[in-house]
C-alpha cells in the first residue's frame, strides 16, 4: 500500500515536471507512431513472402509486437529513467539524500523518476494487443488471459531486477551505464519471437539479457503456445531474481560511502 | 588545396587521439550496429527456409552475405552528426568551431573517417566471426567488386552531406529527434535494410530508385555481391553522382541560412 502511495506521489511529480514541456508529448507521439509504422511495415514485407514465421501467424506476431511496445513503454517510463538517475546520484554523491529518507531506499530509487510521455508506448502497445486479439479471437480463453497476466508480471519483474542488479554495480564501478545501453540495443531483438534465433543467440537473449521472458513468453501465453513448465520457470526466475537483486542491493548500499567523503 | 590536405592530416591525427579515449563507447556503438543486420538476417533466413530454401532469388546463405555486407557498408557510411549537432547548438559548443577559419564540415569528416579507421580493429574480426557463424555464400565478380569501391566512396560522401544537412535542422529547433527518426525509418525501408529492395513491393522499389536512400546503402552492397548487371552498375554510379551534386547544393543552401540563425545559447 505504501508502495502504491509513493508511486502515486512520484507519478504526480513526473506529471507536473513534464506538463511544462507539453510539446514533448507530440514528439513522443510521432516517435511512437513511427516505431509502430516501421514494425508493421516490416511485418507486411515479410508476410508478403510467407504465411507464417517459424509457426507464428501474422496476427500472433502483431500481438507479440503489442507486448514489445507495452514492455518498452514500462521500461522507458519508469525503470530506465529511475536507474539512470540512481547511477548519476551515485556518481555525484547525491544518493545520500535518498538514503537518509525514512523509506526503503530501494523503493525510492526504483521509482525516483517517471517519464510520463513514454506512457504513450504503453497505451499504443495495449491498442496493438487488443487489435491483434480481435483477430486471433476464439483461441484466447480465460486460461490464456490469466497466464498472460502472470507471464507479463513475471517478465516485468525480471527486467526490473536485471536493471537493478546492473545499476547496483555502480556502487563499485562508476561507469556502468554503458552496459545498460547494450541492453537497449539488444532489446530490439525482442520484436521477433526468440524461437527464430540460432541456439547461441537464444541463450544470450534468454539468460544474459532476459528479453525472452520480457516479450516472447507473455506473447506465447496469449496465443496459447506456452507450456506450463516455461510459465513456472518464469515465475521461479522472477522470484529468485527479486530476492537476489534485494540481497545484492543491500550489500551494495553497505559498501557505499558517498562520493566525496 | 595543399593547405586543406595539411589541415586534414593534422585533424586526422588529433581526432584519432581523441577517439582513442572513448574505447568503451565505441564498442557499444558497434553492438548496436551488429544487432539489427543479424536480426533481419535471421528473420529472412527463416522465411527462406519455410519457402523451400529460397525467396525472391535469395537463399539463406545469400541473405547472410547480403546482411553481412550491409553491416559493413552501413558501418563505413554511417554518421552520428545529427545527435552531435543538436548538442552543439543547445549548449553553445558550436561557437568556437565557427570562429575557426575552416568550414566545420571538414573537422566532422576527419572525425568520422578517423573513427572508421580506428573501428576497423573491431569490425574486421566481427565480420569474420559472422562469416564463420552464418556461412554466407559470396559469388564475387572482379569488375563488380572493383566498381563497388567508388560506389562506396560516393555513398559515404552523399550520406555524409545529406545527414549533415539534416543535422542543420538543429539551428531551427532543438527538438530534432522526431525528424531524425523519420529519416532513419526511410533509410530502413528505402535503403534495403529491412529487406533487400528486390523483395519490396513494386511501388517501394520505384520510389527507392528516384530517392537518394538506395544509392547511399543498398547499391554498393548489391554491386559488391555481384547482383547487378554492368548497365545497372553504370546507371547506379550515375545516380550516385547526381545525388552527391544535389546534396552539395542542398548543404550550401541550408548552411548559409542556418549559420545566420545561430545565436549561441547561453552566451
Amino acid at each position: 500500500m505504501n508502495l502504491a502511495r509513493l508511486l502515486w506521489v512520484f507519478f504526480r511529480v513526473g506529471l507536473m515536471n513534464e506538463l511544462a514541456y507539453r510539446a514533448n508529448f507530440y514528439v513522443q507521439l510521432v516517435q511512437s507512431l513511427l516505431n509502430l509504422g516501421v514494425a508493421l511495415g516490416s511485418l507486411g514485407v515479410i508476410f508478403a513472402h510467407t504465411d507464417d514465421l517459424n509457426g507464428w501467424l501474422p496476427a500472433e506476431l502483431v500481438a507479440l509486437l503489442g507486448v514489445y511496445f507495452l514492455m518498452s513503454g514500462l521500461i522507458g517510463t519508469l525503470i530506465q529513467p529511475s536507474m539512470q538517475r540512481f547511477m548519476e546520484d551515485v556518481r555525484q554523491g547525491t544518493l545520500d539524500f535518498t538514503l537518509t529518507k525514512p523509506e526503503d531506499a530501494q523503493v525510492l530509487v526504483s521509482i525516483s523518476e517517471v517519464r510520463i510521455w513514454r506512457l504513450v508506448d504503453v497505451v499504443q502497445g495495449g491498442i496493438v494487443l487488443a487489435v491483434a486479439l480481435m483477430r486471433i479471437g476464439a483461441r484466447t480463453g480465460l486460461v490464456e488471459a490469466l497466464s498472460f497476466g502472470v507471464a507479463l508480471i513475471a517478465g516485468g519483474t525480471i527486467v526490473y531486477c536485471f536493471w537493478l542488479i546492473l545499476a547496483t554495480f555502480s556502487f563499485w564501478f562508476v561507469r556502468v551505464e554503458n552496459i545498460l545501453v547494450i541492453f537497449q540495443s539488444m532489446y530490439e531483438a525482442g520484436r521477433w519471437p526468440i524461437g527464430i534465433y540460432p541456439r547461441w543467440l537464444k541463450m544470450v537473449l534468454t539468460f544474459l539479457v532476459p528479453i525472452a521472458f520480457a516479450v516472447t513468453v507473455p506473447a506465447e501465453a496469449l496465443v496459447g503456445r506456452l507450456t506450463g513448465e516455461v510459465l513456472v520457470g518464469a515465475i521461479g526466475l522472477a522470484a529468485g531474481m527479486l530476492v537476489g537483486a534485494r540481497l545484492f542491493w543491500k550489500w551494495g548500499v553497505k559498501q557505499y560511502s558517498g562520493a566525496s567523503a | 588545396m595543399k593547405g586543406l590536405i595539411d589541415v586534414y592530416i593534422t585533424l586526422f591525427k588529433t581526432e584519432l587521439a581523441v577517439q582513442f579515449q572513448y574505447r568503451a563507447a565505441m564498442l557499444i556503438w558497434l553492438i548496436g550496429l551488429v544487432v539489427q543486420p543479424v536480426i533481419y538476417l535471421v528473420v529472412w533466413s527463416t522465411v527462406a527456409e519455410s519457402q523451400g530454401g529460397e525467396v525472391g532469388g535469395f537463399t539463406g546463405a545469400d541473405f547472410a552475405a547480403y546482411y553481412i555486407a550491409m553491416m559493413v557498408v552501413n558501418h563505413l557510411t554511417f554518421t552520428w552528426i545529427m545527435f552531435e549537432f543538436e548538442y552543439r547548438v543547445r549548449t553553445g559548443a558550436f561557437s568556437p568551431l565557427l570562429l575557426q577559419p575552416l568550414h566545420p564540415i571538414h573537422r566532422d569528416i576527419a572525425t568520422n573517417t578517423s573513427y572508421k579507421f580506428m573501428t576497423l580493429v573491431v569490425i574486421v574480426p566481427v565480420t569474420g566471426l559472422l562469416i564463420w557463424i552464418f556461412a554466407p555464400r559470396f559469388e564475387l565478380q572482379g569488375w563488380a567488386v572493383a566498381l563497388s569501391v567508388p560506389a562506396l566512396v560516393l555513398a559515404f560522401f552523399t550520406r555524409f552531406l545529406v545527414e549533415w544537412s539534416l543535422a542543420l535542422a538543429a539551428f531551427w529547433t532543438t527538438r530534432v529527434q522526431a525528424l531524425n527518426q523519420v529519416y532513419f525509418a526511410l533509410l530502413l525501408f528505402l535503403a534495403g535494410r529491412i529487406a533487400p529492395l528486390g523483395l519490396m513491393p513494386e511501388w517501394v522499389q520505384t520510389l527507392a530508385n528516384v530517392l537518394p536512400f538506395r544509392w547511399m546503402l543498398a547499391f554498393p552492397v548489391e554491386l559488391f555481391l555481384g547482383r547487378l548487371t554492368m548497365e545497372e552498375a553504370i546507371h547506379g554510379l550515375g545516380m550516385q553522382v547526381a545525388g552527391l551534386t544535389l546534396a552539395l547544393i542542398l548543404i550550401s543552401l541550408v548552411w548559409s541560412r542556418g549559420a545566420k540563425r545561430y545565436s549561441a545559447v547561453g552566451s
